[in-house]
C-alpha cells in the first residue's frame, strides 16, 4: 500500500499532462467536425508538422525555445489556410467517403515527406536548460518540464475557451455549429469563419504536437499511430462540444498513463474497449447532444 | 453503378464480364515466374469484393474491415499449425463461418450508429484484434508472426508447390465462386434494396424496409468474403503476420477499391491489380514515393476522378461513342 | 363513419417549445381531409408522430383500432400507412420503375431474396408499371429520377407512397415548388387517387386545397382550432384572423 499512493500521484500528474497536450491538439478536430461536418483524420499530420518545425528551428536555425513555440502555431496555422482553400474547402459538399479517402491520401503524403525530409527517427527535443530540472510535489520528484507542460496547456485552454466563449467571434462560431444555414442569413461570412476557424483548429495542433513533442514522439508515422487517440477524444467528449474533449482527454490521458503504469502488456487494449463501450452506450460521447 | 442493377436490368452474365477470366487464365500459362504475385492479387481482389459489397453497394464507411481479413487469416493458420486441421476447403469454411460470427456481433453494434461514431467503432474494434493477435503470443505467435502452417493437397489431389500454380488455381477457383455469388446478391432484390439505402435511407424507411437488418446481412456476408480472403491468403502463404490486421491494411484495401472504383463490382478486380503490381515493382526501391505516390493518387481521385480507373474507362468510351 | 386513423390526446414538446398539444383527430375511410395552418402551426410534426419518425410526448396514435403509438416506422408502413415528404426524399440515381419497385417488394414481401434477380421478379415489376401507367409515367419508367422535370419529380413521390397500398395516405405539401404550368398535372393525380383510401394532405396553397378537400382541419399553435367543410372554414371568423396576420387572443 506504501507504493500505490504515490504511484498514483505520479499516475495522476503524467496522465494529466499528456491529457492536456491530447485536448490541446484535438480540439481543433472537434471543432472543424462540428462545425464544416468535415471528417479530417489527417489532423494529426498538423500536429506532427508543429513538432518538427519546433525541432528543426532549435536545433538547425538555433532558435531559442520560447520562440520556436509560437513559430510552430503560426507556421501550421498558414499552411492549413492554404489547403483549406485549395482543397478542403472543395469537399465541403462532399460526402464523408470522399472526406475520409481525401484526408487519409493527405496523411500518406505527410509521412511520405516526413520520411524524405527527417529520416525515420525520432527528432530529439533540445529543451533549454532553464526547463530541464526536476521539481519536488507531494513528496515525489517530477520533471520540470511535465509541470511547464501542464501551466502552458492550461493557459491556452484558458484562453481558448475565453475566446469562443466571450468574444464576437467565438458567438459567430458557435451559431454556426448550431444552425449554419441560420448564421449564414444573419450574415455571417461562413466562408472566412471556416477558414479562420480550421486555421486556428490547426494550428492549436501544431502548438499541442510541439509542446508535447517530449511526450509523443515526433516521427514520420505519428499522424497514423495517434489518429485513433486524437478521434476518441472527440468522439468521447462529443462533437461540436468544447469541454467535453476536455474531459475525455483527461480521461484518456490518466488512464492511459495508468495502463501502461500496472498493466504494460495490454498497452492501449483497455482504453479501446472502453472507448467501443462508451460509444455503445452514449453513441453521441459523454457530453454530446447529436451524433 | 446502379442503373447496372435492379429491377428493370438485365441479370445475364455480358460478354465483357468473361475478360477478366480470361485474363486469368491467360496470365497462368504466360506468366509463370508471377503466380505467386498473382495468387496474391486475386487473394486481395476477393478482399475488396468484400468492400465493395458493403462500402460501394450499401454505403457502410469502415476504418476496421482488415478485422475478418486477419480473424480469417488467424483461424485457418491456427487451425492448421496448433490443432492439425490441413483441409484447405474445411479451412475456408471454418474462417468463413468464424469471421461470419464475428461480423454479425460486431455489425449487430456498429449499425446502429452512424457518422464519426461508426467511423470511430470501426476503427477501434480493428485496433482491439490487432492487439489480442499481438498479445496472444502462445497462440498467434505475436510479433514474429504465426508459422508452421500445413496445408494439405486441395481436394487430395493437387499439392501447393513452390511456383505457386496450385495457389494461383485454388485463389482463382474460390474468386470465381465468390465473384458469382456477389454477382447474383447484387442483382437481387436484396442487391436493389441495399443500393436504395445507400442512395436515400430516410425514404427505405419510410417504406417500411428494417434497414438496420438488411445491413446487418450484408455486413456478415461481407465478413465472411473477407474471413474467405484471410484463409486464401493464410493457405497460399502458409504463414500469417500482424500486418493483416489493423488500421494500415484496412486504408490500403480501402485505396485499391477507390483507385479501381466503387460500387461497380469490377473496381474490386481493377484495383488491387493494378496497386500490388505497382507496389511489386517500385515499393521496394523507392519506399517514401510510392507512399507519397498512393497519398496524391487518392487525393486526386476523390477530387478529380470519383470513379476510379472504371469510371475514366467509363467516360473514355461515352466520349469515344459520341464522336463515332 | 368508420374511423381508419386517430389520434387521442397527441402531445409532443421539445423543452419548453409545445409543438403539439392535446390532439384529437380522426380520419374516416375513403377521407379527403386537408390540415392547414401558418408556417410553425406543427404539421410536419404532427405528421411525423402518425408514421413514426418522432415519438410523441404523450398520447395515443391507432390505426383501425388498434394501438400504433409505439411501433416502428417500418411496422407502421406494413399496418397501411403511407408518406411523402415535403422536400423530394427520392432515389435519384435510380430508376423511376425502381424507385417504385422498392416499396412494391418491400411490401409483397420478397425484398429479402437475394439469389433470383431482382429483374425476374415480374409480380414487382408488372405491379410496379401498372402503377406508372396509372400516374401517365410509364413512358419515363427507366428514366433515372434525377433526369426528370421536377413536377415529374413531385409525381414519383405520390408514386412510391401508393406502391404500399396504404389504407392512409398522408401527402405533405405534394405541389410544393411545383410550377403552376405543372402543378395541374399533380391535381388530376390527385383526383384520381383510389377512393378507399383514406387521405390527409398538408398544403399551402389554398386552390388545391379547396378543390381537393371535403374536410379541412386548421392547426394553429399545435392545437386543433378548428374543423369543418371548405366553406365553413373559408367563413370562419378565427381562421381568417389567422391568415390575415391578427393575433388571436
Amino acid at each position: 500500500m506504501e507504493a500505490f499512493l504515490p504511484s498514483v500521484v505520479s499516475i495522476a500528474f503524467h496522465g494529466v499532462a499528456y491529457g492536456m497536450i491530447l485536448y490541446v491538439i484535438s480540439v481543433g478536430l472537434s471543432v472543424t467536425m462540428g462545425l464544416m461536418g468535415f471528417v479530417n483524420l489527417a489532423h494529426g499530420a498538423f500536429a506532427m508538422a508543429g513538432g518538427y518545425v519546433l525541432t528543426s528551428a532549435i536545433s538547425r536555425l538555433g532558435l531559442a525555445f520560447p520562440l520556436a513555440l509560437p513559430l510552430a502555431f503560426i507556421v501550421v496555422a498558414a499552411v492549413s489556410v492554404l489547403l483549406e482553400r485549395w482543397l478542403y474547402s472543395r469537399l465541403y459538399e462532399a460526402g464523408e467517403l470522399e472526406q475520409v479517402l481525401f484526408t487519409i491520401g493527405l496523411i500518406f503524403m505527410a509521412v511520405a515527406t516526413a520520411q524524405v525530409v527527417f529520416g525515420m527517427l525520432q527528432q530529439p527535443v533540445l529543451l533549454p536548460e532553464y526547463l530541464k530540472g526536476r521539481v519536488s510535489l507531494l513528496g515525489r520528484e517530477f520533471p520540470l518540464y511535465r509541470l511547464f507542460l501542464i501551466v502552458a496547456s492550461g493557459a491556452i485552454i484558458a484562453a481558448l475557451w475565453f475566446g469562443v466563449e466571450r468574444t464576437l467571434w467565438g458567438a459567430m462560431v458557435r451559431a454556426a455549429v448550431d444552425n449554419r444555414t441560420m448564421a449564414q442569413s444573419i450574415g455571417i461570412n461562413t466562408r472566412r469563419l471556416f477558414t479562420v476557424t480550421f486555421a486556428l483548429g490547426s494550428g492549436l495542433a501544431g502548438l499541442g504536437g510541439a509542446l508535447g513533442a517530449e511526450i509523443i514522439a515526433i516521427q514520420p508515422t505519428y499522424p497514423f499511430e495517434h489518429l485513433a487517440y486524437f478521434l476518441i477524444v472527440v468522439a468521447v467528449g462529443g462533437l461540436g462540444s468544447l469541454r467535453g474533449p476536455f474531459a475525455a482527454a483527461l480521461l484518456i490521458g490518466v488512464s492511459d498513463t495508468a495502463c501502461k503504469y500496472w498493466v504494460p502488456e495490454f498497452g492501449a487494449f483497455f482504453i479501446y474497449v472502453a472507448t467501443i463501450l462508451i460509444l455503445l452506450w452514449r453513441p453521441a460521447g459523454l457530453f454530446g447532444t447529436r451524433v | 453503378m446502379t442503373s447496372f442493377i435492379g429491377y428493370g436490368a438485365d441479370p445475364g452474365i455480358r460478354l465483357i464480364e468473361w475478360l477478366p477470366w480470361l485474363a486469368a487464365i491467360a496470365a497462368f500459362f504466360l506468366l509463370p515466374d508471377y503466380l505467386s504475385l498473382g495468387a496474391r492479387v486475386l487473394t486481395y481482389i476477393l478482399f475488396a469484393l468484400s468492400l465493395d459489397l458493403i462500402l460501394g453497394y450499401a454505403g457502410i464507411i469502415t476504418l476496421g474491415h482488415s478485422a475478418f481479413f486477419g480473424i480469417g487469416a488467424y483461424v485457418a493458420g491456427i487451425l492448421s499449425a496448433k490443432l492439425g486441421v490441413i483441409d484447405p476447403v474445411l479451412l475456408l469454411v471454418a474462417a468463413a463461418v468464424m469471421a461470419g460470427a464475428f461480423g454479425v456481433a460486431s455489425g449487430a453494434v456498429i449499425l446502429r450508429t452512424h457518422g464519426l461514431t461508426q467511423l470511430m467503432l470501426t476503427l477501434a474494434i480493428a485496433v482491439v484484434c490487432l492487439e489480442i493477435a499481438h498479445k496472444a503470443t502462445p497462440i498467434t505467435g505475436g510479433a514474429d508472426g504465426l508459422s508452421g502452417v500445413t496445408i494439405a493437397p486441395v481436394f487430395g489431389a493437387f499439392r501447393f508447390d513452390l511456383f505457386g500454380k496450385t495457389a494461383y488455381v485454388w485463389c482463382l477457383t474460390v474468386l470465381f465462386a465468390s465473384w458469382w455469388l456477389t454477382r447474383r446478391i447484387i442483382y437481387s432484390p436484396f442487391g436493389a434494396a441495399l443500393a436504395g439505402i445507400r442512395e436515400n435511407r430516410v425514404r427505405m424507411h419510410a417504406i417500411g424496409v428494417p434497414v438496420y437488418r438488411r445491413l446487418l446481412t450484408a455486413y456478415t456476408i461481407s465478413a465472411m468474403m473477407a474471413g474467405t480472403a484471410g484463409a486464401l491468403l493464410a493457405e497460399t502463404n502458409q504463414f500469417v503476420g500482424l500486418n493483416v490486421l489493423g488500421f494500415e491494411p484496412s486504408g490500403e484495401l480501402m485505396v485499391m477499391l477507390i483507385l479501381g472504383g466503387v460500387g461497380r463490382l469490377y473496381g474490386a478486380f481493377v484495383g488491387p491489380l493494378v496497386y500490388l503490381i505497382a507496389q511489386d515493382f517500385l515499393a521496394k526501391q523507392f519506399p517514401e514515393y510510392w507512399y507519397f505516390g498512393i497519398g496524391l493518387m487518392l487525393v486526386v481521385v476523390v477530387l478529380f476522378a470519383r470513379g476510379g480507373i472504371l469510371g475514366l474507362v467509363d467516360k473514355l468510351v461515352a466520349r469515344w461513342r459520341k464522336q463515332n | 363513419m368508420t374511423p381508419v386513423l386517430e389520434t387521442r390526446n397527441l402531445c409532443k414538446s421539445f423543452g419548453a417549445l409545445v409543438v403539439a398539444e392535446n390532439m384529437n383527430f380522426c380520419l374516416e375511410v375513403g377521407a379527403r381531409r386537408a390540415l392547414i395552418g401558418p408556417n410553425g402551426a406543427g404539421k410536419t410534426t404532427f405528421i411525423n408522430m402518425l408514421t413514426g419518425l418522432l415519438a410523441p410526448s404523450s398520447g395515443q396514435v391507432l390505426l383501425g383500432g388498434e394501438d400504433i403509438t409505439r411501433l416502428a416506422q417500418e411496422a407502421r408502413v406494413k399496418r397501411g400507412i403511407g408518406r411523402t415528404f415535403q422536400i423530394n426524399t427520392l432515389f435519384r440515381d435510380m430508376s423511376m420503375l425502381d424507385n417504385v419497385a422498392l416499396g412494391v417488394a418491400e411490401r409483397q414481401g420478397v425484398a429479402r431474396r437475394l439469389w433470383r434477380a431482382a429483374s425476374h421478379h415480374h409480380q414487382v415489376r408488372e405491379e410496379a408499371m401498372a402503377l406508372l401507367d396509372t400516374l401517365g409515367l410509364a413512358d419515363d419508367a427507366g428514366t433515372r429520377v434525377v433526369d426528370l422535370p421536377y413536377g415529374k419529380q413531385r409525381l414519383v413521390e405520390i408514386a412510391i407512397a401508393l406502391g404500399l397500398k396504404p389504407r392512409v395516405l398522408l401527402l405533405d405539401e405534394p405541389a410544393a415548388g411545383v410550377p403552376s404550368l405543372e402543378s395541374g398535372m399533380i391535381l388530376q393525380v390527385l383526383d384520381r387517387l383510389p377512393e378507399e383510401i383514406a387521405i390527409l394532405i398538408i398544403e399551402h396553397d389554398m386552390d388545391v386545397v379547396f378543390r381537393f378537400a371535403r374536410c379541412i382541419t386548421v392547426l394553429v399553435d399545435g392545437r386543433v382550432l378548428c374543423e369543418g367543410s371548405p366553406a365553413e372554414i373559408a367563413s370562419d371568423a378565427r381562421v381568417q384572423r389567422v391568415y390575415l396576420g391578427e393575433q388571436h387572443e
